[in-house]
């Protein structure tokens, strides 16, 4: 018992090992390569680079590896790797108007420039598990070249907004550099840089509830999908020493616009306004849910009543980061013996005094007394 | 510091992957600047860029980052967890520091230069040369009452502390006494309130006019504070109410101390138990004068202590 409650070095090294011989399972199975998670794994490598706030395939498949396939627990690996990281600057905002589009759809509109794209989508499948996919070894699938897309393919919210019908959106001037969450504690309120980059990194089943209970009617909003597009973007940052950006990379991203209602206020047409929602990779689901939320908190900017949790602001972007989350409930399975001590002294104290209490001339006392 | 970043220069982590106390020069700068300004504002609560720790959120990361901003390859490092040196976390915490800044660590309260700690303050009393880390869960006093940051800071901008009052009053009304019995909320130099982290409120007198720095990390809520060597530091209480600590009816089984905090340990399934310091480096520094506690005998035929001085 006593070696349970004061585990020293021997006992944390003997789970280590445990651990390792676990991830490894049955040895007669070929190990895992961290390019197979990459390359055959890839929603789960978006999700970790998104929320693990780095946007590095590799690595987001090694700690998928190293965590045994737990996600969350993969994304705080992430996290704390990045925390090594020197920060060189902030890159210009990525244009998702320039995105070399694989998938790109609208719900507003049957036809638009550019047309609908439908790009690689479970949305259409059957979720009948497909038992062919059991035995490994077979050719790989070569899907039917597709036509190129059209060069323009305008955001649909812009198109509303040459009408004057989407609330216009312009980056304030002077503004300088964006808030960095990860250099700078949140703080409330919170900006919508803030709050964007917040949901970004928040756990996409959090995000995916609260976004849902707004469909429900905590927090109504009234959505439409205006448009979700997927493809890769460059990434641009302007050194000191050169004074004009240059294109360091590419990334894969997935936006979501999402188009609200809004039913207009004092000196205020009614117009559309818009949620925001934007990930690594292909991460569709997050995105929508994102850009729900999103349009949830901005109820105090438009003047709207602010009634529902999705709504809250403290309550949605304190609680959206599951490696906060995960580490404070994990710290529960830490000793808190000295507290639950204090307890135990106050408790007995108080049922003594209790009982004290219960005995007939005590009680007679306390009546007398009052 | 320049001193530090020479030493830091130097150094190379077991891994050689990571720079002296793994997080790199700029972040502990920012972390030292907060850690002026918390000491120039006694019991204030300064933000501060926390950063992901290899360590999850709650286990910790507060106290390591304050400790790795502050500590130097001179330093000797103790880490206690419920007062102990051996508890698994304090153990894995200690063996970071041996790994990412090869320093010199103790069991031994005296010997050390920085006490990392998480929910004590050991019995031996600390001295100016000493700078004692408290991990911090919720540095909020407030929380509890006011879930919304943006009204608890605005409360202690404006010393607006009625509602913690109030709330202290009616335990008092319901209960008849205080019922924290531990985080129990003390003012600072006559100015801010301030959650002392889940310390037992034994432990909160030792806080007052204490010599050594008391700094305060909580990494999860970006927040660190402060308490400067010989500050005025209160338990909340009222006139007709004074704050009291805990006693204990028996001493130590082990060492046969009294006026220490003690853990409560069952020795079988019929309800035997005995009290043992839950300061172990105490406790063995009295057993080792020769002090003998009443259940001593018993105790060694049961094993324990177990596995004491394994890392010495």
């Amino acid at each position: 018992m006593y070696v349970a409650t004061k585990g020293g070095e021997a006992a944390i090294d003997g789970s280590h090992a445990l651990i390792a011989e676990e991830r490894r399972g049955d040895p007669d199975v070929p190990e895992l390569a961290v390019d197979q998670v990459r390359e055959q794994l890839g929603r789960a490598v978006d999700r970790v680079m998104t929320e693990g706030a780095l946007y590095d395939p590799d690595l987001a498949a090694l700690a998928i590896k190293q965590a045994q396939g737990d996600l969350v627990e993969a994304i705080f690996l992430l996290r704390a790797f990045r925390t090594t990281l020197p920060r060189f600057g902030a890159a210009a905002p990525v244009d998702t108007a320039k995105m070399t589009i694989r998938r790109r759809i609208s719900a507003a509109f049957k036809d638009l420039p550019g047309g609908q794209v439908l790009g690689p989508t479970y949305d259409y499948t059957h979720r009948l598990l497909d038992f062919t996919l059991a035995a490994t070894g077979g050719e790989a699938p070569v899907a039917p070249e597709a036509q190129p897309t059209d060069a323009a393919m305008p955001r649909v919210a812009d198109i509303l907004d040459a009408e004057g019908l989407m609330q216009p959106e312009t980056p304030p001037e002077n503004e300088g550099e964006p808030f960095d969450l990860g250099r700078e504690p949140m703080s409330f309120p919170a900006d919508r840089d803030q709050r964007l980059q917040n949901l970004f990194r928040g756990d996409e089943g959090f995000l995916l509830a609260l976004g849902y209970a707004t469909q429900r009617g905590y927090g109504r909003n009234h959505p439409f999908a205006g448009e979700i597009r997927m493809g890769t973007v460059e990434v641009e940052f302007t050194p000191e020493e050169l004074g004009f950006p240059i294109a360091i990379g590419e990334i894969e991203v997935t936006e979501c616009q999402m188009i609200n209602q809004f039913q207009g206020a004092k000196g205020v047409k009614p117009m559309f306004t818009r949620g925001y929602g934007l990930a690594f990779g292909q991460s569709e689901r997050k995105t929508m849910a994102m850009s729900l939320v999103d349009r949830a908190l901005r109820a105090d900017e438009l003047g709207e009543d602010r009634n529902h949790p999705p709504q809250d602001e403290e309550f949605v972007l304190s609680h959206s980061d599951n490696v906060e989350a995960s580490g404070f409930v994990s710290h529960l399975k830490l000793p808190h013996y000295v507290d639950f001590q204090s307890e135990l002294v106050m408790l007995r104290g108080m049922r003594a005094a209790a009982e004290a209490l219960e005995t007939p001339e005590a009680s007679e006392v306390v009546e007398a007394a009052e | 510091m320049n001193d530090m970043s020479e030493q830091a220069a130097g150094f190379h982590s077991v891994d050689g992957q990571y720079n002296f106390a793994y997080l790199d020069e700029q972040t502990k700068r920012m972390i030292r600047r907060t850690l002026l300004k918390a000491i120039a504002v006694p019991g204030y609560q300064a933000p501060f860029g926390g950063r992901e720790m290899p360590m999850a959120y709650g286990w910790g990361t507060g106290g390591i980052q304050v400790t790795a901003s502050i500590i130097g390859l001179d330093d000797v490092l103790k880490v206690i967890d419920q007062g102990a040196d051996d508890t698994t976390n304090a153990v894995s915490i200690r063996r970071f520091f041996k790994r990412v800044a090869g320093v010199a660590v103790t069991e031994a309260t005296s010997e050390a230069s920085v006490i990392q700690t998480r929910h004590r303050i050991p019995e031996e009393a600390l001295t100016e040369d000493q700078i004692i880390v408290y991990q911090v869960p919720m540095p909020e006093p407030l929380r509890r009452l006011e879930p919304r940051e943006a009204e608890t800071r605005k409360m202690h901008a404006y010393a607006e502390y009625g509602l913690m009052h109030v709330k202290l009053y009616e335990d008092i009304a319901r209960h008849g006494e205080i019922t924290a019995t531990y985080d129990y909320p003390v003012e600072v130099n006559a100015r801010y309130v301030m959650a002392p982290s889940p310390i037992p409120k034994f432990d909160n007198p030792k806080m007052q006019m204490m010599p050594a720095l008391q700094l305060f990390g909580a990494g999860r809520e970006k927040r660190i504070y402060a308490i400067p060597p010989y500050t005025q530091v209160r338990s909340l209480d009222f006139d007709d109410h004074p704050f009291a600590v805990q006693s204990f009816e028996e001493p130590c089984g082990l060492c046969g101390a009294t006026g220490v905090f003690l853990d409560e340990v069952i020795l079988d399934d019929k309800g035997d138990h005995m009290f043992v310091c839950s300061d172990s480096d105490h406790c063995r520094g009295r057993r080792a004068e020769g002090h003998v506690g009443p259940r001593a005998a018993a105790a060694a035929a049961l094993g324990y202590p177990a596995g004491e001085g394994e890392e010495a």
